[in-house]
């Protein structure tokens, strides 16, 4: 067993069980703190991805900067004991739990049956992954769209303070 | 060695558990952590396949997807806070109307 492989098992597993905890924790701030570990453990999954610019974009803008908002807003409501007395099995939970289900079952029938070329390039090009390859190809071949996002951005921004605002 | 079909199972469980978050929870903040949970996957799927095909377009589209979830985070959250001030209650349940 590779390190490679040790690695995967450990970064997946953990990924895998801290998104359980999102959806199964009882309180809004267990699902956040729960959701920035399972962040921070993909990240990890993206490094052995060699992708190595956006764990750290990963960290710094999900874990960071998404999350931040998350917990403030989470504070600022103060939930506390809002989401309690779930009757244990509606309707809904069982047709939810059966369509994902279903969902899974399919998505890995169709990824078993993926051609068998998914072997993974043993040793890319040593650039690959880079903030470097990522700002060349961003700032040439996608220069539209990424002048698009920063409008939308800035679009957030002015409709987050109107529409969070109570009196403008 | 592991195989991209390895990233992609693990993607497809990811986007399941947001499914399934996004179906059951009643609290719409939970139900914006597990949106932000199938994000996750979608961007998983893009770096297994940009490591397989050693191509960096892969990596551009998940940094789009990165920049565009800030934003839903961003207008989501407000529009959260907007509800919760007129309402009083965040559970997707008891907000059944758009009128103010």
């Amino acid at each position: 067993m590779t390190a490679e492989v040790l690695l995967f098992w450990v970064f997946g597993v953990a990924t895998a069980v801290g998104a359980l905890l999102v959806v199964g924790a009882k309180s809004p701030m267990s699902s956040a703190i729960a959701l920035v570990a399972t962040f921070f453990f993909l990240a990890g999954i993206y490094v052995l991805l060699w992708a190595h610019a956006i764990a750290v974009l990963q960290v710094l803008v999900y874990a960071g900067a998404i999350m931040v908002l998350f917990l403030f807003v989470i504070m600022l409501l103060s939930l506390a004991e809002a989401e309690i007395s779930a009757p244990v099995m509606k309707i809904s939970r069982l047709i939810g739990g059966a369509s994902t289900l279903g969902l899974l079952a399919v998505l890995a029938v169709a990824i078993w049956r993926l051609p068998p070329q998914g072997q993974l390039i043993a040793g890319p090009q040593s650039s690959f992954g880079t903030l470097r390859a990522l700002g060349e190809l961003v700032y040439t071949t996608y220069l539209l769209p990424f002048e698009a996002v920063s409008l939308l951005l800035l679009v957030a921004i002015l409709g987050a303070v109107v529409v969070a605002k109570a009196r403008i | 060695m592991v195989s991209t079909q390895h990233y992609l199972l693990l993607a497809a469980f990811l986007f399941c558990i947001g499914m399934f978050g996004v179906m059951v929870r009643r609290n719409a903040l939970v139900v914006f952590m597990c949106v932000e949970l199938m994000l996750n996957a979608a961007n998983l799927t893009f770096l297994a396949f940009a490591r397989q095909r050693g191509d960096s377009i892969g990596h551009a589209s998940a940094f789009f997807v990165i920049a565009v979830a800030a934003a839903e985070a961003a207008i989501g959250l407000a529009i959260l806070i907007a509800v919760f001030r007129s309402r009083g209650t965040l559970n997707v349940e008891e907000i059944k109307t758009m009128k103010h």
